[in-house]
């Protein structure tokens, strides 16, 4: 069934599939140092080979993904995306309830995060939608993009509750209405347009947050408030990076982690428990990995043989970078605390599978960057 | 590429920028700072207290003890977990003060907070069996102090308290101890402290963020405290206690029975001392557990002053007890000689306008030395003084040690013998010759304290030695010939005997048949003394003096007893040390048989 094409292979895009795959790797060597036993609990099977496994299936996901012609599900992004609105509609009424949210579909031998799918469905669908609009887009296409993909999946989110991906994906579809192309003009009065309102529905958007959301916002611009409380996260974050100085305590050395002063130490703040093991050094070495993965995926926007390709590539490129910055900003005390994971670091099974489709997607636009006169 | 395109890539490329430079400022550039928060986060360091020395009596009889005690802690996180009403049960307190006790901040989230002291077995057995019922609760052993013999040598040992600020500062090794450490506060405790206290051990943890132990990183053991060898015989302090009417049960000594006075005894030969007893006392055990504000309160308001150290810091006049310096002048001076009659005592003397009268106002007739010693003519003394003058009777007191402090403690007070040069500076009037007269039969001017005169004694009765009061064992004894005549000293000793021995003597009616003891009395005269605003008949009571030795033949133990508004010193006060006397021999030969 899988009929893969010698020159297809030639063009598959190794070095961004290495280098992701080797992030996999580290990061589940840092999940096993973050929650290794006999410190913790025996969750069982224990974090790291679980996301090991996970691994596996992303792989042969982005198998998958990597096989067929990207433009071909050009065709289904109307049905796709309303299975994602869908989905998101679905979890508000049937999700598990996790630490005050309703992020989680359980399927009974799984449970998976809606938003991470949605993820994948969005950047295809507005791919797809702003594919054939005229470039500069008019007013009346930017609004309808910005209705449809941003605002509804944004309330949507924002219900469940989860801030940090709902503005996440509104930040998105204004970047790639932006990549598209906008006129000066429009791009001017939507940025005046979109601080004004911000301005004047700061109250209700303020009196619209959950208590944490509110406590997470203060602790950002003051984390000693109350070290202890709202703060505490922050400052155990800081202090593990920190404390790794130059090189690193090394490998299963590092203390902040395993005896639970850093809380979400194997999911959100798994960039600490990495930075204290490894050091500056590591870190810029992480950073490099991740950089030259970003680069990259950027380049395939530029080189890509259409405007969907450009604008898929686009999209999950911002998706990464987005991620990624958020997060590591959250944990180095430059971005309020948000639930948002480091994208092939952290632990979480859908996360990675999304992100793995992401990359998939991007490689295969870069993989058929040449095929200018096939159907 | 297009102008877009530009623009991503510096986006990207200004966002690792971004986290580069705050990489760089965190680890780099604050890497000490925050390596030292994280060793904070997971380091833990408990100081395990040193068990402080044991302080013994003469004979290897413990003062003062170590004993464990076990007092019921909970851990913090779990307090809002655990069955309230249950412990309220189990530990026979109310609900209400449990919760008073558990809501109090703890100093630290993870220092557990005690809810109980001294659990009783009953207790502990009740937890034990209930453990997986009540979690988070801990049941911690301590090493306290006890004080076997309770409220008889709280003077003397002390008690302990929390360091205070001041300590702190003016003692250096008080300096790296914990806020909440225990140190002596008044009495030996105080004085010997930086040899009783031992070293504190420490014990390094690494602690997870819940506060569990996780592993020992390392541990230094405490090193003991030094054990103290006293010179004081726990069986003469108990029965000197006793005597004074103090309680033997813990409980009612708290509420200071018993006469105010206080008894001092000390070894004539090697100035150690043999018993130091203050009263009213207190229980000292009672600090160990933290004294209540109302037991504090009544302590320090209460009119008979038990917290003051009556034996070293209370000064009163000597009365009679002082004749024995006049009479040693006497001698010493060739004014007098035993036999001779130097005055015709008709009951007081007139000395221009005002009457000096004797005690015994029909008058004592013709007086001697001894008869003047043994029935204590006040007459025979004026007459003595006017003919010393101040300045000898001056000499003779401060050169048998009154007047200075003994150099015993650094609490003693040093007293006061009065001469012309102080009464100018002083009181800026002249001496006059009824001054003489007063300071001659120990009024007047005059401020000893029963150390003192025990001291006075003991060099009566040791032929003139002063030693180095003292009271740890094996300590050398500094002795210095104060180069009186021995021949002179044993005339007063054979009157002091007849004074308790003879029927005509002011203590004859203590004379002992189970040990023959001979010394002083005194009875001082208070005039219209205020107490605390309010006077009863008992406080306008003389003070009552007896200053002694005994046994009369090579005496082992030289001693002063006051009783304040006890009466008279040949009344109350001989008596008294007759009992101690008799108390002491008893219980020592009970414990022989024993043997």
């Amino acid at each position: 069934m899988l009929k893969i094409d010698r020159r297809m292979l030639e063009h598959f895009d190794w070095i961004t599939f290495c280098i992701v795959l080797f992030i996999c790797i580290i990061g589940i060597l840092t999940i096993y140092s973050a929650t290794r036993p006999p410190l913790d609990e025996g969750e069982s099977p224990p974090f790291y080979i679980k996301q090991l496994i996970w691994l596996l299936i992303a792989i042969m996901t982005l198998v998958i993904f990597v096989t067929f012609d990207y433009v071909k599900i050009k065709e289904y992004w109307l049905i796709l995306y309303i299975i994602g609105i869908s989905l998101l509609i679905i979890v508000l009424f049937m999700g598990k309830t996790a630490m005050g949210a309703k992020r989680w579909i359980n399927l009974g031998f799984f449970s998976f995060q809606p938003s991470e799918i949605f993820k994948i469905i969005f950047i295809i669908s507005v791919s797809a939608f702003l594919e054939n609009k005229e470039s500069p887009l008019s007013a009346k296409d930017t609004l309808k993009t910005l209705i449809i993909f941003g605002i509804i999946p944004f309330l949507l989110i924002m219900k469940q509750p989860d801030l940090g991906t709902a503005i996440l994906i509104l930040t998105i579809t204004i970047i790639m209405i932006i990549y598209k192309g906008l006129t000066i003009r429009l791009l001017i009065l939507f940025l005046s347009l979109f601080i004004t309102s911000i301005v004047f529905l700061w109250e209700i958007l303020w009196a619209g947050l959950k208590e944490y959301q509110k406590n997470r916002l203060i602790a950002f611009i003051d984390p000693s408030i109350d070290p202890s409380g709202i703060g505490y996260n922050i400052m155990q974050s800081v202090i593990t990076v920190g404390s790794g100085g130059l090189f690193g305590k090394g490998f299963l050395e590092g203390t902040q982690g395993p005896l639970k002063f850093l809380p979400e130490r194997h999911t959100d703040f798994i960039f600490p428990i990495f930075s204290e093991e490894w050091g500056f050094i590591g870190c810029l070495i992480l950073l490099a990995l991740y950089f030259t993965v970003f680069i990259r995926c950027f380049q395939t926007s530029v080189i890509a043989k259409n405007s969907f390709g450009k604008l898929l590539a686009i999209g999950f490129t911002s998706i990464f970078v987005l991620y990624f910055f958020i997060n590591i900003g959250m944990t180095l005390g430059i971005m309020p605390v948000v639930g948002i994971p480091l994208p092939f670091m952290s632990y979480g099974g859908t996360t990675l599978l999304a992100n793995f489709t992401g990359i998939a997607l991007v490689i295969n636009v870069r993989m058929r960057r040449f095929e200018l006169f096939y159907p | 590429m297009k102008i877009k395109d530009y623009i991503f890539t510096s986006i990207i490329f200004f966002i690792f920028i971004i986290l580069f430079l705050r990489l760089w400022q965190l680890q780099i550039m604050n890497t000490e700072k925050y390596q030292k928060l994280s060793e904070q986060n997971r380091i833990r360091i408990i100081k395990t207290p040193a068990p402080r020395g044991i302080i013994y009596d003469r004979n290897g009889i413990p003062l003062v003890e170590n004993i464990i005690s076990f007092g019921l802690s909970i851990s913090p996180e779990y307090i809002d977990k655990v069955d309230i009403s249950m412990l309220s049960k189990i530990l026979n307190i109310q609900i209400e003060e449990l919760q008073k006790k558990t809501s109090k901040k703890p100093e630290s989230i993870y220092m557990p907070i005690r809810i109980k002291d001294d659990l009783t077995f009953k207790e502990i057995a009740m937890l034990e069996v209930r453990r997986s019922e009540l979690p988070g609760l801990i049941i911690e052993p301590e090493i306290k102090r006890h004080y076997p013999f309770g409220a008889a040598t709280a003077h003397l040992l002390g008690y302990l308290g929390k360091i205070t600020e001041e300590q702190i500062k003016n003692n250096p090794e008080y300096q790296n101890l914990p806020s909440y450490f225990m140190v002596g506060q008044t009495g030996l405790e105080k004085l010997f402290d930086n040899r009783l206290r031992g070293i504190q051990g420490e014990k390094i943890i690494e602690v997870d963020a819940l506060g569990r132990e996780l592993r020992l990183i390392k541990e230094t053991h405490p090193v003991k405290g030094e054990d103290i060898y006293l010179t004081i015989d726990a069986l003469l302090q108990e029965a000197a206690y006793k005597a004074f009417g103090g309680s033997s049960s813990t409980a009612n000594a708290r509420h200071f029975e018993g006469f105010a006075g206080a008894f001092v005894a000390l070894k004539p030969d090697t100035g150690e001392i043999l018993a130091l007893l203050s009263s009213p006392s207190f229980d000292p055990n009672i600090f160990i557990e933290g004294v209540s504000a109302d037991y504090w309160k009544e302590l320090i308001t209460n009119p008979q002053n038990p917290l003051l150290d009556r034996t070293i810091q209370g000064l009163y006049a000597p009365g009679s007890t002082f004749k024995i310096i006049p009479a040693i002048a006497g001698l010493e001076e060739g004014i007098v000689s035993p036999d001779k009659i130097l005055v015709n005592c008709t009951g007081g003397i007139s000395f221009s306008q005002w009457t000096f009268g004797c005690w015994q106002k029909e008058g004592h007739g013709p007086v001697n030395l001894r008869r003047a010693l043994v029935e204590s003519c006040d007459v025979y003394f004026y007459e003595l003084g006017k003919i010393l003058g101040i300045k000898k009777i001056y000499k003779y007191a401060t050169l048998l040690g009154l007047g200075n402090s003994t150099g015993f403690s650094d609490d003693e007070k040093p007293g006061l013998v009065p001469d012309e040069e102080w009464k100018k500076n002083v009181k800026k009037t002249s001496w006059f010759l009824g001054d003489t007269f007063n300071t001659a039969i120990g009024q007047g001017f005059l401020k000893v304290t029963p150390l003192q005169m025990a001291n006075v004694m003991a060099e009566v009765v040791n032929g003139g030695i002063k030693t180095s009061v003292h009271i740890i064992r094996n300590m050398e004894t500094r002795k210095e010939n104060l180069n009186l005549n021995r021949e002179n000293l044993e005339i007063i000793k054979d009157a002091l005997s007849a004074v308790v021995n003879e029927p005509n003597g002011t203590a004859a009616g203590a004379r002992s048949y189970l040990i023959k003891f001979g010394g002083k009395t005194g009875t001082v005269q208070v005039v219209s003394k205020k107490f605390k605003g309010k006077s009863s008949y008992k406080n306008i009571e003389h003070h009552a003096w007896f200053v002694g030795f005994a046994p009369v033949d090579n005496p082992e133990m030289a001693f002063s007893l006051i009783v304040e508004h006890g009466g008279s010193g040949g009344g109350v006060a001989a008596p008294l040390a007759k009992n101690i006397l008799e108390g002491y021999i008893i219980k020592k030969r009970q414990l022989n048989v024993k043997n």
